[in-house]
């Protein structure tokens, strides 16, 4: 399977996706935003970081980035394109996916591990997952995921909420909130489902001796799903 | 303008140091000229009040590949791996702007690291405010800490430990020291001594703006009540340039175009063309006109004196400027050719094709006035004699409750889940244990830091203060697994001019070298900030110690929290009940007088080595220092953090309960072994002659005392996590 990081000025969790990836199988690409082309993929990824340092609005100038027209077009002919933290930023700042990143509700920016349950497991990303709730961590200032009432309507009628924040059993109550994103979003698809933006890092947790290893469960899952 | 005494006071220059230079010169300095010195001369650059001092540390061991001097310390780990660490104050800016004061203070500290080279692998910090009660103090907490998070996030560094601390002497003074590790290849050590006539000298990074113009002369004066109008002097940060600046250089540094660099820190591009300039006994011209300025009309005194940050001065080899243009023009970062090397001695500057600057460097750095300032020897304290009825009236859980919830043990989990300690992925002990450890990426090595204080002692006695923080710096490193290498400090004083606070430092400055030196734990870095003052208040005297050490297989790094019910619970080294100077004399008695804790470095080499041995023969399960609050405070971290209860009972030897649960005796540990293993390691106790008692052992979720008084670890813990979380929320 292969696959590309795009960095761009300001990523930082560039190199931490590209090491996860390679761990579990794909053949990596790095891939500069100043570039027109995307190698060819399976698998594109929009890593985290502080690209453009969140200057103007978190995501909005890599959003225009001359890499992200290629981006576009490979999602929408249905290529897998998967964005975290700031890759989620910037993905719904092209409109790929909707809604928007807000400031965290308590304004601090949040460094810890979380539980997600996955709403949604009929999709490339989380089919066949054997747990549906993962241990997974946050980092981020911007994580407050918000939109319309009528997008909100949308987005649950087309089921693209892909996972919301809860307990370790999977419970999804306001308590386990970390962000105040609307309906405990912590990540949500395209209608097609071949985007996933999500604000929790998978890639931080590969390791027994790091945080945890359900972002291990993650990416054999997925590469297992892409084969 | 003619530059005449009055002005030269202005620019925070002593009479007679402007006549020294009018000497050294033969003539009157020009305002440029003037400002150069000032900057130079400084206490912050010069280090005048403390040189004569700083000799003394020990610098030197056999993994030293750079000890002082360079822009940071720089050790060995093996296998060509080299660590690049150093620390450093920020304390002046933060208390006037804490934002951009603290952010700044870690942005330099960075630079500094990859400026020789290294790649940043992880932050620490160490903070001090003043009394929780002070109108100033919340808001100086989350300014600072918005701060360090907002610059260190961006930049994808983790901050994986620190320390912070309240006391009314930091209510006018804050403290906000920032250290950072770098990893290098050996073979690929960035210097800042310039070499070669002619050579290119390149300006890259941020354009230069007219903020933090006498910064550095700020940070060596104390404060008074106009100190709202210093904020033009602090300096305002950018990260992401930095991170640009951070790829940018580092690809550079992959080739070997480079002779030297070194990043504008405090007094800008005049302390880094001086310092490359003086270290490689060569002279360099610059033409001004060249410089990028961020505003029009900019002076040459503005120019030399601004501290923008996220800026680099770079010597190159000749025909290198095209390949490293590009690489600064793919990263959109100026770089500008801006003058070259001279075999002239001297710092000659240009504008408008005009000299407006020309001084011999040596005057700058070698003739820098250097003092040996009276100071007073501290005497050490008569001990307390403590009524026993009193404290055998104290119910231990209550009293153990009001320690766990004290702002200065109380857990931190507020401040540092607001630092992104996980990115790059090599996090394997986060904050809030004894160090933070991170994996040398890539390896089955890990290092592990940690950054300590403990102003309460340093300024009850300084020399045994100092010898301390040495000393718990070492306890740290050993309780993760990890072989202590070097250390890095950062000197918070008072007055230099202030005969008590001069002693406080000499004194506080021979006890860290007595402990290093004994431990073979030897100074490579660090920095002196001194005028922590404002008016006649002095702060206490708080050395920040940053230690560095290596766990050689990570899988045998050490955590705190109690792993297993039934395993057995030691201590290790002797409790002998001083209870002066302890949090519970201040806290639970009201009693701020007597000695610190007293020091026996032969113990605390031997107590520490041998459980060295222990962990690395995986005898050990968990284990902590014991330090503030003593032995039950730490035994309660171990059980909160493993969400298991401990049976304690006191051993028969000290006959009062309270004074062996809660004195701070030094050079002592908490470990936790399995039972099948307790013959062996009390075997290589014995046979070290380390000291030993048997505290108790696990159980489920309550800590027991003596069969009769229990508590749940639930609770504890509640005391433990909330104190912070609501004073912030209030």
């Amino acid at each position: 399977m292969k696959s590309a990081v795009i960095t761009f000025p300001g990523s930082n969790c560039d190199r931490d996706m590209d090491v996860a990836l390679k761990k579990f199988g794909f053949k990596n690409k790095m891939v500069w935003h100043q570039d027109l082309e995307l190698p060819k993929s399976d698998l594109v990824v929009l890593p985290g970081g502080f690209s453009y340092g969140d200057y103007l609005r978190c995501g909005s100038m890599a959003s225009k980035s001359k890499i992200m027209q290629s981006v576009i077009n490979f999602a929408n002919s249905g290529g897998m394109v998967m964005g975290i933290c700031n890759g989620f930023q910037i993905l719904v700042e092209t409109g790929l996916v909707p809604g928007v990143l807000l400031r965290n509700k308590y304004l601090e920016f949040i460094c810890k591990n979380v539980f997600v349950k996955i709403s949604n497991e009929d999709n490339a990303y989380f089919k066949n997952i054997s747990n549906n709730v993962l241990e997974l961590h946050i980092a981020h200032n911007e994580g407050n995921y918000f939109c319309t009432n009528d997008q909100l309507k949308e987005i649950e009628d087309n089921a693209q909420v892909a996972i919301n924040y809860c307990d370790p059993e999977g419970k999804i109550e306001q308590q386990f909130n970390p962000n105040g994103s609307i309906k405990n979003i912590a990540g949500i698809f395209n209608k097609e489902k071949n985007v996933l933006g999500m604000m929790p890092h998978p890639e931080r947790m590969i390791d027994p001796v790091l945080s945890g290893e359900d972002g291990s469960y993650f990416f054999k899952n997925l590469i297992n799903n892409l084969k | 303008m003619i530059v005449n005494e009055k002005i030269a006071i202005d620019h925070g220059l002593k009479k007679d140091e402007f006549k020294k230079i009018c000497e050294l010169l033969k003539r009157t300095p020009n305002i440029t000229e003037l400002g150069i010195f000032s900057a130079m001369w400084n206490e912050h650059c010069s280090y005048k009040s403390s040189r004569l001092h700083l000799k003394k540390l020990p610098t030197k061991g056999k993994q030293v590949i750079q000890g002082p001097g360079e822009n940071a310390g720089v050790v060995d780990i093996g296998d060509n791996d080299a660590i690049v660490f150093k620390i450093e104050s920020h304390n002046h800016p933060s208390f006037i702007e804490p934002y951009q004061g603290a952010a700044t203070g870690v942005g330099g500290i960075m630079r500094d690291v990859f400026t020789m080279g290294a790649r940043p692998i992880a932050n620490l910090n160490s903070i001090h405010f003043g009394s929780t009660q002070h109108k100033k103090t919340k808001n100086l907490l989350r300014g600072v800490v918005h701060g360090i998070g907002g610059y260190g996030n961006c930049m994808g560094v983790p901050t994986i430990a620190g320390q912070t601390s309240f006391d009314s002497s930091y209510n006018g003074n804050i403290l906000v020291n920032a250290m950072t590790l770098g990893l290098v290849k050996k073979d690929k050590i960035f210097y800042s001594k310039a070499a070669g006539l002619n050579k290119p000298v390149i300006y890259v990074g941020s354009k230069t703006g007219r903020d933090g113009i006498h910064g550095a002369s700020m940070a060596s004066a104390s404060f008074d009540d106009k100190i709202e109008e210093k904020k033009p002097t602090v300096q305002v940060g950018d990260p992401f340039t930095e991170k640009l600046l951070l790829e940018a250089c580092l690809e550079l540094m992959a080739g070997d175009s480079i002779i030297a660099i070194q990043d504008m820190g405090a007094a800008g591009l005049t302390s880094s063309s001086i310092e490359m300039a003086s270290k490689g006994n060569l002279g360099i011209e610059i033409n001004l006109n060249k410089v990028p300025c961020r505003e029009g009309k900019m002076t040459p005194y503005e120019i030399m004196l601004s501290e923008s940050q996220e800026r680099m001065l770079i010597v190159l080899e000749n025909g290198k400027e095209d390949q490293a243009k590009k690489i600064f023009d793919k990263w959109n970062l100026d770089f500008a050719v801006i003058g070259k090397t001279t075999k002239s001695k001297k710092i000659e500057l240009y504008f408008d094709s005009e000299k407006v600057a020309d001084i011999p460097v040596n005057t700058l750095v070698e003739n820098s006035p250097m003092y040996d300032r009276k100071w007073k020897k501290a005497k050490l304290p008569n001990k307390n004699k403590i009524n026993k009825d009193d404290i055998n009236n104290l119910k231990i859980i209550e009293v153990l409750k009001k320690i766990l919830s004290n702002p200065n043990i109380c857990s931190k989990e507020w401040i540092w889940q607001q630092y992104d300690h996980t990115v790059m992925g090599d996090t394997i002990q986060k904050p809030g244990g004894d160090s933070g450890v991170v994996r040398v990426h890539g390896t089955n090595k890990a290092v592990a830091a940690s950054v300590d204080s403990s102003a309460v002692y340093c300024w009850a006695h300084p020399l045994t203060g100092g010898k301390q923080v040495v000393c718990e710096s070492f306890r740290n490193l050993i309780s993760v697994g990890a072989k202590p290498i070097a250390i890095t400090n950062c000197l918070n004083f008072g007055s230099p001019e202030n005969e008590e606070n001069m002693g406080e430092f000499v004194e506080c400055v021979q006890g860290i070298g007595e402990a290093s030196s004994y431990l073979k734990f030897p100074v490579v870095s660090g920095n002196v900030s001194f005028y922590n003052q404002t008016k006649d208040q002095g702060i206490k005297p708080t050395p920040s110690i940053g230690g560095v050490g290596l766990i050689k297989d990570y899988n045998k790094m050490i955590t705190m929290n109690f792993k297993e019910v039934d395993n057995v619970v030691l201590v290790i080294g002797k409790t002998e009940g001083h209870i002066d100077q302890s949090l519970f004399a201040r806290v639970i008695l009201d009693e701020k007088n007597g000695p610190p804790p007293e020091i026996n470095l032969f113990n605390e080499k031997n107590n520490g080595e041998t459980l060295l041995k222990l962990i690395d023969s995986n005898l050990i399960k968990s284990a902590h220092d014991i330090s503030l609050g003593g032995i039950i405070t730490a035994v309660s971290k171990m059980c909160i953090k493993g969400n298991k209860g401990i049976n304690l009972k006191k051993p028969k030897y000290l006959i009062n309960e309270i004074e062996y649960f809660f004195a701070e005796d030094q050079g002592r540990y908490i470990v936790e072994i399995s039972n099948k293993d307790q013959k062996k390691v009390l075997d290589i106790l014995n046979k070290n002659a380390v000291h030993y008692d048997e505290l108790g052992t696990i159980n489920e979720n309550m800590l027991f005392l003596n069969e009769k008084t229990k508590v749940t670890i639930d609770e504890l813990k509640g005391f433990n996590t909330k104190w912070l979380k609501e004073y912030m929320s209030n």
